[in-house]
């Protein structure tokens, strides 16, 4: 039935089982007519990657047949950036500002990691200091709320319930306040550095958080009551995107996913970095292996976040946030301007005035960086969608060698297929949620 | 301050084991370790082996123009070198022997039962800044990392994917692949990495032992050509599908234009004149 | 596209393009395409402390076919490239372009083999917002003076010269590359 129309780009071959079609790039409208010429019952939908529902510019490619998916398959790369390509022409504290926007979504996550790689190269992870380190945790934890919500709020709407997303978004805003009061942006904030980070809290932060944790304490149970008993919204994720921890395993799926199997791993617990062995939490889990299970982790994990951001907030003594050698701490001696930007016209009037020796450590450390001895590491920090891992080389030259990020979202969104499949239409776009798969951190 | 000093010494926290050996950018002499070279493939490593690159003068000038007296400037790039027992590696109890030696007898004695010598499969070990790194030949990563996997005393249960790395001066071994292993039972981590020259850019897959490194294996593919031999379907995942050359590759360029503005001519990134 | 562009030059055509202009402002349709991470700040200002509803916008149509407005939000890749073009052709005229943040008005930071270096290299631009992402404020400020170029916009003859009048303007200009001075 379909031996006549092979072409270049999609090729059929008969087996046992029917038709196979191989698809290798070119013209789609070729591929889905030579598949409408089969005549079953069979429908392949291309789905993205620009749909409402796929969660960024994800293409979902399903065989379905009536309601039922018989197969599921991912496309991606419609976001790749070469983030780690560029990586490569810009000095090791410049990385920051690329990685961060990997992952738009866990920007401090991918910070925190490609710090701690570099900071394992140099052999400086033990001098960083105590500041620096809580200051970390505690923006590690708003941004895992911050992600989080961001889950429950799309995850929401792309089941059709627009209450939960608006409530999302509204506590979202109460961080990314916070955000703009400690690093000055919204979004991709480049704010932890090699070393350490790029300046201390403001006046009156500490304030604002224990008012923000005080906000989202009397906030978060809302979802609860919108969500965790709604009859329908279990309806659409109990039972589905259902995968065990064998599958979890197999397919390397960290994060919530993994947890909702049972299994208590969390890199916060298991590898502890940053000092999180010495934090008070405990790892939710589930049984259940499926969408709803893997919501209740993530509402339970907002809720343990609040209390490090806590713990957090009552550890911050004073001190430096930037590690004591000159040679490495960026940036030089700054201090922020009145105006909020750039270079405290005191300290610029002391290096262009009197110390020449000072313009000269500046001007280096800002044009060339500081060198990183050969060698490569690998850094993983738990981030709200599984483990994140930087893979670090170095030359020894100012710029990084290669970096590579292993992104969550990429490794889990492998697991769709065995979600979806044999599953329903609409349960694709749950199970798609579930995962919660950024496009930016899946392409890089 | 170099490869060679045991690194037996390691603190037992995480983090920087030893830092002294990560500060030791020196390259490490003779040592006899790693004799393979056997079936010819990868090429043999001499015994400066781990010198992957020169470089010279300070500020990218190539054409002579350089007068402000780096220009003589000679620095050989090494790599950390392989180290000799004891690893070291953190401690599980006091009198007990570190975790990187008592991986490496593990994995030893697993492949021994195999009938396979461990000085075929392991090319060399390295253990820098704290972590563990077994340099395989590339005909036996699957074995090995079968091993890793299934082993009681090993189970390294969770791979979390494949990173290509371009070594372009590193001759006969221009593509490595390196993977990162996780045990989740015995909370360890652990490095593989096979290398393959730019001739013949071929890792057997490990999908079979990891189904994870599916796309992974895919998206190496993608940047650096490695040819993962019996992967299901290696074909291009980042990039569109027919797009030429393998762009993380160290000879692809970056690719970024010039940028003008106000009679002013910025180059692209990669046309810079910058630190080497 | 209708009768409205072959009234003559005058007083009627005028009113009508008031009347036209309006309408067209006032009921605009984004389509949801959303790429990195300016579509997170463009659902923040969809939703509920900047409310986009209040300029009769919040609905963001799912098909480009219902849509007339397509904000461009986030890096273009080479591989999404084709498809945004697609999508621009699938919605109906009369329709606008806002190219939300940096990466897609310029590339931005990622001057790289992977993106597309200005979305306007595939699709014409109405509106250019800059930012890394641009603040929800930002985005309503950009909304705001596409509502009033739409308002402002010509229909039928006017439309023609007032083409002809910004062509001779823009060969009279002096490039970029020739222009001197501070950076401004």
């Amino acid at each position: 039935m379909s031996t006549s129309q092979a072409h270049a780009t999609a090729s059929a071959r008969e087996t046992t089982e029917g038709t196979v079609y191989t698809v290798t790039g070119g013209d789609w409208d070729e591929v889905v007519e030579s598949a409408a010429r089969a005549d079953d019952e069979r429908i392949v939908v291309n789905m993205g990657p620009q749909h409402p529902s796929t969660h960024g510019v994800l293409r979902l490619i399903l065989e379905i047949d009536g309601e039922t998916v018989t197969e599921a398959r991912c496309g991606i790369g419609y976001l790749h950036t070469g983030i780690e390509k560029n990586l490569e022409y810009r000095t090791w504290t410049q990385g920051t500002t690329f990685v961060t926007r990997m992952d738009y979504l866990t920007s401090f996550f991918n910070e925190t990691a490609y710090c701690l790689g570099v900071e394992k190269l140099l052999g400086i992870t033990d001098d960083i200091p105590e500041r620096a380190t809580v200051m970390r945790v505690l923006l590690m934890e708003l941004n895992r709320l911050s992600s989080h919500l961001v889950a429950l709020a799309t995850g929401g709407m792309e089941l059709g319930a627009t209450t939960i997303m608006i409530y999302g978004f509204r506590d979202r805003e109460l961080i990314l306040d916070a955000y703009e009061l400690i690093t000055g942006l919204r979004m991709n904030h480049a704010f932890i550095r090699p070393g350490g980070l790029a300046q201390d809290l403001p006046p009156g932060a500490v304030d604002h958080l224990r008012e923000l944790v005080g906000k989202l304490r009397k906030n978060l149970p809302e979802y609860d009551k919108l969500a965790t008993g709604n009859p329908i919204f279990k309806a659409r994720m109990r039972d589905v995107g259902y995968l065990d921890l064998t599958g979890c395993m197999a397919l390397g799926a960290t994060g919530p996913i993994l947890r909702s199997t049972g299994l208590p791993h969390d890199l916060r617990k298991s590898d502890p970095y940053c000092g999180y062995e010495t934090y008070d939490f405990t790892v939710p889990t589930t049984e259940s292996c499926d969408a709803y299970g893997r919501f209740l982790i993530r509402l339970e994990e907002m809720r343990q976040s609040l209390g490090i951001v806590e713990q957090c907030l009552d550890r911050l003594a004073p001190g430096p946030v930037m590690v004591a050698d000159k040679k490495i701490a960026w940036p030089a001696q700054l201090a922020l301007g009145p105006d909020g930007l750039g270079n405290s016209l005191d300290h610029i009037k002391k290096i262009m005035g009197t110390s020449m020796e000072a313009l000269i450590h500046h001007f280096k450390l800002v044009t060339e960086g500081f060198r990183v001895p050969p060698g490569q590491a690998y850094a993983a920090v738990e981030s709200p969608k599984g483990e994140l891992g930087a893979h670090v080389v170095s030359d020894g030259g100012t710029r990084p060698f290669r970096v590579h990020f292993r992104d969550p979202s990429f490794t889990n969104l492998q697991a769709m297929a065995a979600m979806c499949e044999g599953g329903q239409v609409a349960d694709v776009i749950v199970a798609v949620a579930s995962i919660d798969p950024v496009m930016g951190g899946v392409d890089r | 301050m170099s490869g060679e000093e045991p690194p037996g010494g390691t603190n037992g926290t995480n983090g920087n084991g030893n830092g002294a050996n990560g500060n030791g950018a020196n390259g490490n002499g003779a040592n006899g370790h790693n004799g393979n070279g056997h079936n010819g493939v990868p090429a043999a490593r001499g015994a400066a082996s781990d010198v992957i690159g020169v470089r010279r003068g300070m500020f990218g000038a190539n054409n002579g123009g350089d007068t402000s007296g780096y220009g003589g400037l000679v620095r050989t790039v090494a790599l950390p070198g392989p180290a000799s027992r004891p690893y070291g590696g953190p401690r599980t109890g006091p009198g007990t022997e570190g975790v990187f030696d008592e991986i490496a007898d593990e994995l030893e004695g697993a492949l021994e039962e195999q009938d396979l010598l461990p000085e075929n499969a392991i090319e060399k070990t390295v253990v820098d800044r704290g972590e563990l790194t077994f340099h395989i030949a590339r005909e036996h990563l699957p074995r090995v990392a079968r091993t890793l996997r299934d082993d009681p005393a090993l189970r390294f249960e969770l791979c979390t994917g494949v990173s290509g790395v371009h070594y372009p001066e590193d001759k006969g071994r221009e593509l490595h692949a390196v993977y990162h292993l996780r045990s989740i039972t015995h909370g360890r981590l652990l490095r593989l990495e096979v290398s393959a020259p730019d001739a013949d850019p071929h890792v057997p897959s490990l999908v079979d032992v990891y189904p994870t490194n599916d796309w992974h294996e895919r998206e190496t593919y993608d940047f650096f050509g490695l040819i993962f031999d019996g992967h299901p379907a290696l074909t291009r995942i980042m990039m569109p599908d027919d797009w030429q050359g393998f762009p993380q590759r160290k000879d692809y360029p970056l690719g970024g234009i010039a940028v003008e503005y106000k009679g002013a001519q910025i180059p692209a990134p990669d046309q810079r004149r910058s630190y080497t | 596209m209708g009768l409205e562009e072959k009234l003559p030059s005058g007083f009627l055509l005028s009113t009508v393009e008031q009347a036209a202009g309006w309408v067209r402002k006032s009921s605009v349709f984004p389509a949801t395409f959303g790429l990195a991470c300016c579509a997170i700040e463009m659902m923040t200002t969809g939703a509920g402390r900047y409310d986009l509803a209040r300029f009769g916008m919040e609905v963001f149509r799912g098909s480009p076919r219902q849509a007339d407005l397509m904000i461009v939000a986030g890096r273009v890749s080479q591989k999404m490239a084709p498809v945004l073009r697609q999508v621009y052709d699938q919605m109906p005229n009369p329709k606008w372009v806002i190219s939300m943040g940096v990466c897609a008005s310029s590339g931005g930071m990622f001057n790289n083999y992977a993106v597309v270096q200005g979305v306007d290299h595939v699709v014409p631009v109405d509106i250019y917002l800059p930012g890394c992402p641009p603040r929800p404020e930002m985005l309503m400020d950009a909304i705001l003076k596409l509502h009033h170029k739409i308002q402002t916009s010509k229909l039928g003859v006017d439309a023609r010269e007032a083409a002809r009048e910004a062509e001779e303007a823009a060969l009279k200009a002096l490039p970029t590359i020739e222009m001197k001075g501070l950076l401004r």
